[in-house]
């Protein structure tokens, strides 16, 4: 589904990504690990096409299509959902109404009917209810007022609704407490699915737990440095980063 | 200085003409009255940008222009704007002319007055004199005095103590289109009685591409705990002037609001001056402003905390596209007695484009020691990182940046009680927006 060939991204004329090489396939779970400063958010946004970040060099393939060429707005609605670190606060536009312009710019995109207000309800009260979430934030602007919990939690359900093929979930576990944690879990866990992918941006192992990856990989400088299944993420906890840090050193 | 009239501008010039030909036959106070505003306005003259109040605001356009007083005759047909519903109470006037057959005056709550302002001058006369010009008293404004020398009709009402009146008071303002530049000054004078509740708007529009000077002056009088929601839509002509006063007078516990929605004029510069005498009063101005292609608006405000603990709270957004120009002054006095006054102003505003330009300034005079008086003032462009976040979830650029323009303006918005006008100034602002279409009812 995705395949990404060396890429090299910057920002302000400093190269954070220096040769990413990363193949996603439909069903998998990919946890992208690594020390602050190692570029993960940027690679989590340069999949979505942030345009603060420079692409230099190097691929981005999603479904066989060139994924650099096309503006984020394309992306989303080709399928890729980017669950933001620090979500937006966006006073003055309602969830409900944001939500469902989503949907339908989506569906607009296929040459799908649009979905009118009562479809359109329809539809989220049921993910309301999967997710287990409160119906109240229906009402509510889009991340006003939410705590960190509850803007993870919006970015969820968004998901959710939305219904991507490829996730990019960018540090949706940081500032969690545990129950959060598990309610954020829970929520991703629910949507996996054999035509689904799911990339895990995360700084603490602890995540891991709860969505169990099928590869980890460490990202450090700008660079993969090692890659493995669920159990490399288990050594990262034990040992820290340092010793991952020394091993490539040498 | 007086000019000598062969250096005055066009503009001066025809307004000299009409000035000259007072007194009127009218009563001997209205006489007065005028004789001293035409003293006045000819002692100031139109005011240029060495004026500190109109320094921003250049109306060196207005001085080439030769205004006609607006014609006697019967005003070509008009159509009542589709926001203003059937059943309001209605008094229209025509280029400043009262038009009964478009007003709609019957069916008015026992002892509510909402009649002509000329009819009333003959009718009601203690009861107008004893209000007319004794609020906005401004010595220096041209376009006061200019107004209260030249006026000829407009609205006077009067709503009697304890009454509540249901339905809004539409005081509608239309001017047509005229081969030549004319200029009307339509006047309203509002007295909410004791403890009295009232929904009021005033609605000014102007037939597109027009030119012409309208200088509107509106007193509104709010008796001890009377209560009144003030709505002043402006939609003149892009070609317009539209120079003008709103001044209140309050007396102690009453409560008003108003909410001052601009979109429309060439040259458009309102003074809202309210005057807070009495203890226990709440004062709301919320102004939202749309301006785009070259308009000039200008909002000044001033509010007096005259007396001990007053609030008052003041929330104005501008959204400025293309070249435009918006002006923002907003001055608070606080009186050396009025203690525990809480005073709250905030302007933000918001420019769509590189070309739009603001001037805004807070003007806080406090000469009291135990208040509280906050202010703050923003300038900027739409949120980046929100814009991306919109965008992340297959919205448009140009959608996105539409939903956030109309989120800008939503606070306002949202306080517009009456709902034909409050969907109306949706439309109004959702059609000058990329894709406005699909920003309808975002919150």
């Amino acid at each position: 589904m995705l395949e990404i060939k060396n890429l090299h991204a910057s920002a302000d004329s400093t190269e954070i990504l220096k040769g990413i090489n990363l193949s996603v396939k439909p069903g998998e779970v990919h946890a992208i690990m690594g020390p602050n400063g190692s570029g993960k958010s940027t690679l989590a946004q340069v999949i979505a096409g942030r345009e603060d970040f420079e692409v230099t060099q190097g691929q981005i393939h999603y479904l066989g299509k060139d994924l650099l060429e096309m503006a984020p707005e394309v992306r989303a609605c080709e399928g890729i959902f980017l669950a933001f670190q620090y979500p937006v606060e966006i006073p003055g536009v309602g969830n409900t109404y944001f939500l469902r312009a989503a949907v339908n710019a989506s569906r607009k995109y296929r040459g799908e009917p649009e979905l009118d207000a009562m479809e359109f309800l329809k539809l989220v009260r049921a993910k309301v209810k999967l997710l287990k979430m409160d119906e109240t934030l229906l009402k509510r602007p889009v991340n006003e007022g939410f705590s960190g919990g509850e803007k993870k939690r919006n970015e969820i359900f968004q998901m959710a609704v939305l219904s991507p093929k490829l996730a990019v979930l960018d540090e949706t576990d940081s500032g969690l407490d545990i129950d959060a944690l598990k309610t954020v879990a829970n929520g991703v866990n629910v949507l996996r699915s054999p035509e689904r992918a799911i990339i895990l941006v995360t700084h603490y192992q602890r995540l891991l737990n709860y969505i169990v990856p099928d590869f980890v990989h460490v990202l450090h400088d700008g660079k993969i440095v090692k890659s493995g299944d669920k159990s490399l993420a288990l050594e990262l906890e034990e040992k820290g980063y340092s010793w991952l840090q020394e091993a490539v050193a040498s | 200085m007086t000019e000598a009239i062969s250096t005055m501008s066009n503009c001066l010039k025809s307004f000299e003409k009409r000035l000259a030909g007072l007194p009127d036959q009218e009563a001997s106070w209205l006489q007065a009255l005028r004789t001293k505003a035409r003293d006045r306005f000819r002692a100031t003259g139109i005011p240029t940008t060495r004026h500190e109040e109109w320094r921003f605001t250049n109306l060196k356009p207005l001085e080439g222009v030769a205004f006609t007083p607006a014609g006697t005759e019967a005003a070509p047909p008009v159509e009542i704007p589709p926001f203003v519903s059937e059943d309001a109470h209605r008094l229209t006037v025509v280029n400043g002319r009262f038009s009964p057959e478009m007003s709609h005056l019957e069916g008015l709550p026992e002892g509510v007055v909402v009649k002509s302002l000329a009819a009333a001058i003959t009718e009601n006369p203690d009861e107008v004199s004893a209000h007319l010009g004794k609020y906005a008293t401004d010595p220096d404004h041209a376009f006061l005095q200019l107004n209260t020398a030249l006026f000829r009709d407009g609205a006077f009402v009067v709503v009697p103590r304890g009454k509540v009146v249901e339905k809004p008071i539409v005081l509608l303002s239309i001017a047509t289109s005229g081969e030549e530049p004319y200029s009307a000054h339509p006047r309203n004078l509002i007295i909410a009685g004791e403890a009295c509740q009232m929904t009021v708007v005033e609605a000014y529009v102007g037939a597109t591409d027009s030119t012409y000077f309208l200088n509107p002056v509106t007193e509104i009088v709010l008796e001890q705990a009377a209560v009144v929601d003030h709505y002043r839509l402006q939609e003149e002509s892009s070609e317009a002037f539209h120079l003008g006063v709103l001044q209140i007078h309050q007396a102690r516990d009453s409560n008003f609001a108003d909410h001052n929605l601009v979109f429309g004029g060439g040259i458009s510069r309102v003074d809202f001056n309210a005057g807070l005498h009495g203890e226990g009063i709440e004062c709301t101005l919320n102004g939202l402003t749309l301006a785009r292609g070259s308009q000039l608006v200008d909002n000044h405000t001033f509010i007096h905390h005259a007396e001990p603990h007053c609030h008052s709270f003041e929330v104005y957004k501008t959204i400025l596209d293309e070249s435009s120009h918006g002006v923002f002054n907003g001055r608070i006095l606080v009186a050396q007695k009025a203690q525990k006054t809480d005073a709250k102003q905030t302007n933000q505003n918001l420019l769509l484009s590189g070309k739009s330009t603001i001037n805004t300034k807070p003007q806080l005079e406090i000469f009291a020691d135990d208040v509280k008086c906050t202010h703050g003032a923003t300038i900027g462009q739409l949120d980046a990182n929100a814009i991306f976040y919109l965008r992340s979830r297959g919205i448009r650029e140009e959608a996105a940046r539409s939903i956030l323009t109309r989120a800008f303006a939503s606070y306002v918005l949202e306080r517009i009680k009456v709902e034909a006008l409050r969907q109306h100034v949706e439309d109004l602002l959702c059609e000058r927006l990329p894709m406005g279409e699909l920003v309808q009812g975002a919150l």
